[in-house]
């Protein structure tokens, strides 16, 4: 028999079996591919590297009494470059830095760039996974109704509820308390009605009124995919900048707002995902069993569909981390004392000639990460392309 | 093909529609009130709050608002709330000192990425398409602030030309050579800055288009017959590879509005994304839902002109 080389334990047990694939975990048969692309496996290696440093920056800089102090302001030793040595008579006892040199210098109030540029990769690694996290959230969750439930259409019913609903509450928004309320419980009632119906359904013709009551009308997919047209109709930046700018400042609603702006490609991979795995045999099979959707959808499919949504998130983290990178520069976002890559950019604007270290560490450092989590997604992609691994 | 038209348009007022509701809402949720616009300000007595608001319709419920507005926007007569401008008119001029940005930075897009995209592709897996990838990462990762950075230092350390606005300030009645030099440094930059994104994403589409087609039967068919490489590279392959890129001139459309924000307030450069940054910081909320509903109509435009050159260029689409 054909004894595979690659499997030189076990043997005894595979004689016994008649396939004689080579017995690779998915996990295996993934790194093999993976680590013949050396530009992915440098941007993991560094992604790797940025979420420990973005770990230890927060251990380090956080607390009352931080080890390193980012905004301890020393007026005298403002703007030192790189691995300068302190000026130990000018400094009070418990204002030298702890390091015993400026790693990356001092900016124009003589804070500690090294200790900064640590507490701002916390924000850069916080922001990136917390807004994508919210994107493929609401990407899952709208992009699977659309494939899978998509055919279904909303009857009049549905639409007359539903219309009624959003109006109420559009109203109440837009103060016509009143008004709103009324719609509401219009929509409420239609909804008993419906119900009402549905129980004393007996006779089987019915009559024209109930005809239309139960008229289909567009289908789910028409209304989820209209709904993301819309919002790609938005600059994504613009918008994000004016609901940023409107919104207090806080590092909590720069996330959500870069979430709740990005979800839609994620939304459109993993509906065709599901439009092509529903009508396959394994989901036939589990449908044939009797199981319910939740557990279709949720052990059957999704697990075939995440491929490219983790491709799209590794990449989405890096555009997240560019735009929260590009609203601090703006100014807007994290309020002062606390540094962020982008303020600390800001900041050196004024001093790109006398100080040009305060743009290109902050500078250097996006770059890195954006980089990194780019390769990293693209290798990612390469990997996970089922026309590349037949090839072997 | 008319019943094409007819349904995309009705589809296409539809989502403006929602988009025109979707903006106004946003704007006008968010907290503080553009009557607050600085309260240090001693101008800004009470009475001033008063009249600002009565003039701005601001003590109606936001559905009149809401009419008052876009019925304003459709009839032109729309006010920025800052210096009392007709804003179509305020926005005319600031796309005027945008459009040059816009027509340099896609010509150098469309004219670099394509030479670019095919070379790597011919030479898949050499040490240029190699390093052409690596640079196309480099400068989609780069953030667009950094990289002016660095090219402001190095053209002014090594050329010694000034680059930021539109023109060195008082450069008036010089010879008309210098006018123009000074005019073009000021432009290449920004335009530069404006196009990296787009090089490198493009050129990498270009180069998987290509090793698409590259891959067909048709084009091993005509290297076997004994077509020159020449041939068989540009005639046949890469004319079926630019199918997609017609219809992307469609998708350029929105772009003219776009603006960059952030190059454009670093080269202080009086354009649409700079004016739009200037009317968030103010809160000038006419000229934040207009710039937003343009940009809309304009991407509405773009898809729509995209499907018709679909339609045109390729033959096996019939609707």
């Amino acid at each position: 028999m054909d004894v595979n080389p690659h499997t030189d334990t076990d043997t005894q047990d595979y004689l016994l079996d008649e396939p004689l694939a080579p017995k690779r975990t998915r996990f295996e048969e993934f790194w093999r591919l993976f680590k013949q692309n050396r530009l992915a496996i440098a941007g993991m290696v560094f992604f790797i590297l940025f979420f420990v440093v973005a770990i230890i920056g927060l251990a380090l800089t956080s607390g009352n009494d931080p080890y390193l102090d980012p905004a301890l302001v020393r007026l005298q030793e403002k703007l030192r470059p790189p691995l300068a040595k302190p000026n130990f008579e000018m400094l009070q006892p418990d204002e030298a830095p702890t390091l015993g040199v400026y790693v990356f210098g001092t900016d124009d109030l003589g804070r500690d760039v090294f200790a900064r540029m640590l507490q701002g990769s916390w924000v850069s690694l916080t922001v990136g996974f917390v807004a994508v996290g919210i994107a493929i959230i609401i990407g899952i969750f709208l992009g699977g109704i659309a494939g899978y439930y998509g055919q279904r259409h909303i009857q009049i019913n549905q639409l007359i509820v539903g219309g009624f609903l959003a109006a109420g509450l559009l109203l109440i928004i837009f103060d016509l308390f009143w008004v709103g309320m009324v719609l509401i419980i219009c929509s409420l009632a239609c909804r008993l009605l419906t119900v009402l119906i549905k129980k004393s359904a007996g006779a089987k013709a019915k009559p024209a009124w109930k005809r239309f009551w139960y008229f289909n009308t567009i289908s789910v997919d028409t209304l989820i995919m209209r709904f993301v047209d819309i919002m790609l109709c938005f600059p994504s930046f613009f918008l994000i900048l004016t609901v940023v700018a409107l919104l207090p400042a806080s590092i909590y609603n720069i996330m959500i707002v870069i979430g709740l702006t990005s979800w839609m490609g994620t939304t459109r991979f993993v509906r065709a995902e599901f439009l092509s795995l529903r009508e396959q045999d394994f989901v036939a099979a589990a449908r044939a069993l009797g199981l319910n959707d939740y557990r279709i959808i949720f052990r059957h499919m999704m697990p075939n569909a995440v491929a490219p949504v983790l491709v799209s998130a590794t990449i989405g983290i890096a555009s997240a981390i560019l735009t929260e990178a590009g609203l601090s520069f703006l100014g807007f976002g994290v309020p002062p004392p606390h540094a962020t890559w982008g303020n600390i950019l800001s900041g050196g604007k004024g001093f790109i000639f006398d100080a040009p270290w305060l743009t290109f560490v902050p500078g250097f450092a996006i770059l890195m990460v954006v980089l990194s989590f780019n390769l990293f997604g693209e290798g990612l992609r390469d990997v996970l392309n089922p026309k590349l691994r037949e090839r072997q | 093909m008319l019943s094409f038209i007819g349904r995309s348009m009705v589809q296409k007022i539809i989502t403006l529609f929602f988009v025109s509701i979707v903006s106004f809402l946003i704007i006008h949720l968010a907290p503080g009130e553009p009557s607050q616009v600085d309260p240090t300000n001693p101008k800004f007595t009470p009475e001033m709050v008063e009249k600002f608001r009565e003039a701005f319709h601001l003590d109606e419920p936001l559905y009149v608002q809401y009419l008052y507005f876009y019925g304003d926007l459709f009839s032109g007569k729309t006010i920025s709330w800052k210096d009392n401008q007709p804003v179509l008119k305020k926005i005319w001029e600031r796309f005027l000192n945008s459009l040059p940005l816009f027509i340099v930075g896609t010509i150098l897009t469309w004219t670099i990425s394509f030479p670019v995209g095919i070379r790597s592709a011919l030479f898949r897996g050499g040490i240029y398409d190699r390093s052409s990838t690596f640079f196309a990462y480099l400068l989609i990762s780069i953030p667009g602030f950094f990289f002016a950075y660095i090219l402001i230092i190095f053209v002014v350390t090594q050329f010694q030309v000034p680059v930021i606005g539109m023109e060195t300030f008082g450069i008036g009645d010089t010879a008309w050579s210098n006018r123009a030099m000074d005019r073009i440094w000021h432009l290449l930059l920004p335009s530069l800055l404006g196009a990296t994104g787009g090089i490198a994403v493009l050129s990498r589409y270009v180069r998987s288009q290509m090793l698409e087609v590259e891959g067909q039967d048709y084009v091993r068919t005509a290297k076997a017959k004994g077509l020159a490489p020449d041939q068989v590279h540009y005639k046949h392959a890469l004319r079926n590879a630019l199918l997609p890129f017609v219809t992307m001139f469609g998708l350029i459309l929105p772009g003219l509005i776009g603006g960059s924000v952030i190059i454009e307030s670093i080269f202080a450069w009086p354009g649409m994304g700079r004016m739009g940054y200037e009317a968030i910081l103010a809160r000038d909320y006419p000229i934040i839902l207009t710039l937003n509903f343009v940009s809309a109509v304009l991407v509405l435009i773009g898809t729509f002109i995209s499907d018709l050159l679909y339609l045109v260029v390729d033959p096996r689409i019939r609707l």
